[in-house]
């Protein structure tokens, strides 16, 4: 591709960002999704805001200083990849992170409220297996929810004001431990779901960046906890790589094409 | 240390020609591909040129020995899987096509076919060949080669000019062309010629008379897994251990080796082959009874075979001329933003409607259209006309098949096996599961495996079997009465589309 110019993708990010967090954002959770410094991240949303794409809330409020998108520029928040495209390309990809790592592989897409899984792969090991397409996974107590709250969806601030679901003993269920857990992340690329939604299982999940850094999808793999963590709670290490280099892997191609 | 070992299939397809390395578990390691020159010299003409093919494959090969950081010694076998019917001649001494091949989408052959039928010929085809003359197979286009390529006819009668299909050119090259190289092809490709007695697989002095081909100019018919020859060029010292039709590829890769075991390859058509065991079923719906693979010097396993013409090709359709999407998967999400197909049915007869209900004179009709309907609708009836399909060819095959031999599970590959809306309609509509395996390159796993089984790299059917892993499943989940009465919607949607066309 001759010289997409990466001030343009961010910038586009920045919108699609704020159009689709549905609240506004301060400038360290914009900054943060999108893995940028924060000087960047000013000239960039000081620029919009000067063009009149970006506003910024003045009102002395609890959200005063936060970012929101410009009624004028919704229209660019819109038209992300089409889900059923996004399977077509990650077939492959998905499909031989499942045999490398003989566990299931779902791919999840960002949804108002959850995730919904548009992709699944069983575990090749002949055992009864059923498709999880069209499910919904809650964004706090699942990998795929984690790894897109962090990189797609501006943080935990998107729950604010929800009861986070206690589904096991397990499950994240406070705010505060949540945007701990986004930190670890953010940091990591890389989210983890330890027997958090289902005794007994885990999954391990990164996320699909697109223009900007801004996460489209995020593919995850299953499987019990045993297979996935050691001793100590960490993933192991194979497995994460495996499961980021997809997740990269499958951003390329998204990037090529969007 | 142990050398990596590894089986190349080349898979000469009608766009492509790819080679893949497959590894012990069956797993791909590697893949490079070439797409070749489509020549439209007429209208109903299609060719290709198969020097150029040759030169994709002297390319493609050493390219996913690459791709996979492996050399030639670290080929266990090679096996081809090929586009059928496509039809080539050349000078065994020069080893140059005399003319480009003529390949199965071009229908030069029609009058030709025709006059077979009016000779009275038809019965003797469908004893010998097990089908009726249709210009689908490659004898009729080497025919037509004899009769209008200069110097072919002579060349043929003095052993100078040589047929194949594409596996048969390609081995010919591999093993050494003018210097020696083999002259063979397979029973699966053979079995498309309708030069072949299906039964005795030889070639049947009959049809070559009736057809007029020098017998001089055929290839020896061997079996699909055995060894050939060796690479004199490209990878030279690999044994060439498999060839197969690229839909009998797809069947052996789908490891589809009980009677009763079937697949469907979904692409711009489908095709779908159940196993038959060693029984060559006759089709009173006109499914094709064929050939469906031999291991050495075991018996032959036949098969039936169905096949849809307007499948994926009618998302391009939607895509491309009606522009209502603007990629084939986008049609899923168009399809899901309504909750049914609105009383609209789309029958894709554009050329007439085949196996098993034979109207060429029917043509395509959107019907049941209100000012309810939608585009979501239209996209809902596109995807359910490829799963009505399905469903018609497998209830003509659960009768033609034989006793016992009822469909009970159907393997899926193709493209448009990633439309899980598609894949659970089917499910539903045919009443059994679908599944679809780990690999998704069933034709040149399926070339793979009948190499490696003919040099002992895979010991036999069972280990094949085991590599065989369920990537998903789609279970039946529509209700039987809301199931019969679309199917009779359907069915009075295609009763819409017959006598269409006027004789003029």
């Amino acid at each position: 591709m001759p010289g997409r110019i990466q001030s343009i993708e961010r910038a586009v990010a920045v919108l699609r960002l704020l159009d689709t967090a549905d609240q506004p954002l301060e400038l360290h959770e914009i900054a943060d999704t999108l893995g940028l410094v924060r000087t960047t991240t000013h000239g960039i949303v000081s620029t919009l805001r000067e063009l009149g794409l970006v506003e910024q809330i003045h009102d002395h409020g609890p959200l005063h200083g936060h970012y929101h998108v410009a009624e004028a520029a919704r229209l660019f928040g819109r038209g992300g990849p089409d889900p059923h495209e996004l399977r077509s390309l990650a077939m492959n990809w998905a499909d031989s992170l499942a045999a490398q790592t003989a566990l299931s592989v779902t791919l999840g897409v960002p949804t108002r409220v959850d995730v919904l899984v548009v992709h699944h792969v069983f575990r090749p090991d002949g055992s009864s297996q059923r498709l999880a397409v069209g499910q919904r996974r809650p964004l706090h107590a699942s990998a795929l929810g984690k790894a897109l709250l962090a990189f797609a969806s501006g943080g935990v601030r998107r729950l604010q004001g929800t009861e986070l679901t206690a589904y096991t003993s397990r499950t994240i269920r406070t705010h505060q431990a949540l945007t701990e857990a986004l930190a670890d992340v953010r940091h990591a690329g890389l989210a983890t779901e330890d027997a958090e939604l289902e005794a007994d299982r885990g999954s391990i999940a990164a996320p699909v960046q697109g223009p900007g850094g801004l996460a489209v999808a995020a593919v995850a793999i299953h499987g019990f906890r045993d297979e996935l963590f050691d001793r100590r709670g960490q993933p192991y290490a194979d497995l994460a790589d495996a499961t980021k280099r997809t997740a990269k892997a499958l951003g390329r191609e998204v990037r090529r094409l969007w | 240390m142990v050398k990596e070992r590894v089986v190349a299939a080349i898979d000469q397809g009608t766009t492509s020609t790819r080679c893949l390395l497959f590894n012990h578990s069956g797993r791909m390691v590697a893949v490079s591909q070439r797409e070749h020159r489509q020549h439209y010299p007429r209208p109903g003409w299609v060719e290709h040129d198969a020097a150029e093919i040759w030169r994709n494959v002297e390319r493609v090969v050493p390219a996913a020995l690459r791709e996979a950081g492996l050399r030639p010694d670290n080929l266990a076998a090679l096996g081809i899987a090929n586009q059928r019917e496509t039809t080539v001649i050349w000078n065994r001494h020069t080893g140059k096509p005399l003319a480009r091949a003529i390949t199965w989408q071009d229908t030069r052959t029609e009058r030709f076919v025709e006059e077979l039928a009016t000779r009275g010929k038809s019965e003797l085809i469908r004893d010998v060949c097990g089908m009726a003359p249709t210009t689908y197979f490659a004898g009729p286009r080497l025919r037509w080669l004899l009769d209008h390529i200069p110097g072919a006819r002579e060349g043929a009668e003095q052993g100078d000019v040589l047929f194949g299909t594409m596996e048969s050119w390609l081995i010919w090259r591999l093993t050494g062309g003018p210097d020696r190289g083999s002259h063979v092809t397979d029973v699966t490709n053979a079995s498309r010629t309708m030069l072949m007695d299906i039964r005795a697989l030889r070639w049947d002095e009959r049809l070559l008379e009736t057809l007029d081909i020098p017998e001089a100019m055929l290839p020896e018919i061997r079996p699909n897994a055995t060894v050939y020859g060796s690479c004199r060029t490209v990878v030279p010292g690999v044994p060439i251990g498999g060839a197969l039709g690229d839909q009998h590829a797809a069947l052996f890769g789908q490891t589809c080796f009980a009677p009763g075991e079937a697949k469907c390859t979904y692409g711009t058509g489908a095709f779908l082959l159940m196993n038959t065991g060693d029984r060559l079923a006759t089709s009173p719906h006109g499914l094709i009874p064929t050939v469906g693979y031999v291991i050495d010097e075991e018996p032959p396993v036949y098969a039936l075979e169905g096949s849809i013409a307007v499948t994926g090709s009618l998302v391009q359709w939607f895509r491309d001329s009606l522009e209502l999407i603007h990629t084939a998967p986008q049609i899923e999400s168009l399809a899901t933003s309504v909750a049914d197909n609105g009383g609209c049915y789309i029958v894709p007869a554009f050329s007439g409607l085949y196996a098993p209900r034979w109207h060429p004179d029917a043509r395509g009709v959107v019907v049941g259209l209100t000012s309810y309907v939608t585009k979501g609708h239209l996209a809902r009836a596109v995807l359910e006309a490829t799963g009505w399909q399905t469903r018609e060819v497998v209830d003509a095959m659960n009768v033609d098949a034989g006793p016992g031999l009822t469909l009970t599970r159907l393997k899926v590959d193709g493209g448009m096996t990633a439309n899980h809306l598609l894949m659970q309609f089917i499910a539903d509509v045919i009443d059994v599961p679908v599944e679809r395996p780990f690999v998704m390159e069933a034709v040149s796993l399926g070339a793979a495996y009948a190499a490696g089984l003919a040099v002992g790299y895979w010991a036999d059917l069972a280990v094949l079997r085991g590599n065989w892993h369920r990537a998903a499943l789609w279970e039946p989940a529509m209700d039987p009465t809301h199931r019969d009465a679309e199917h009779a919607n359907w069915n009075r949607a295609v009763e819409r589309t017959y006598d269409w066309v006027r004789p003029s």
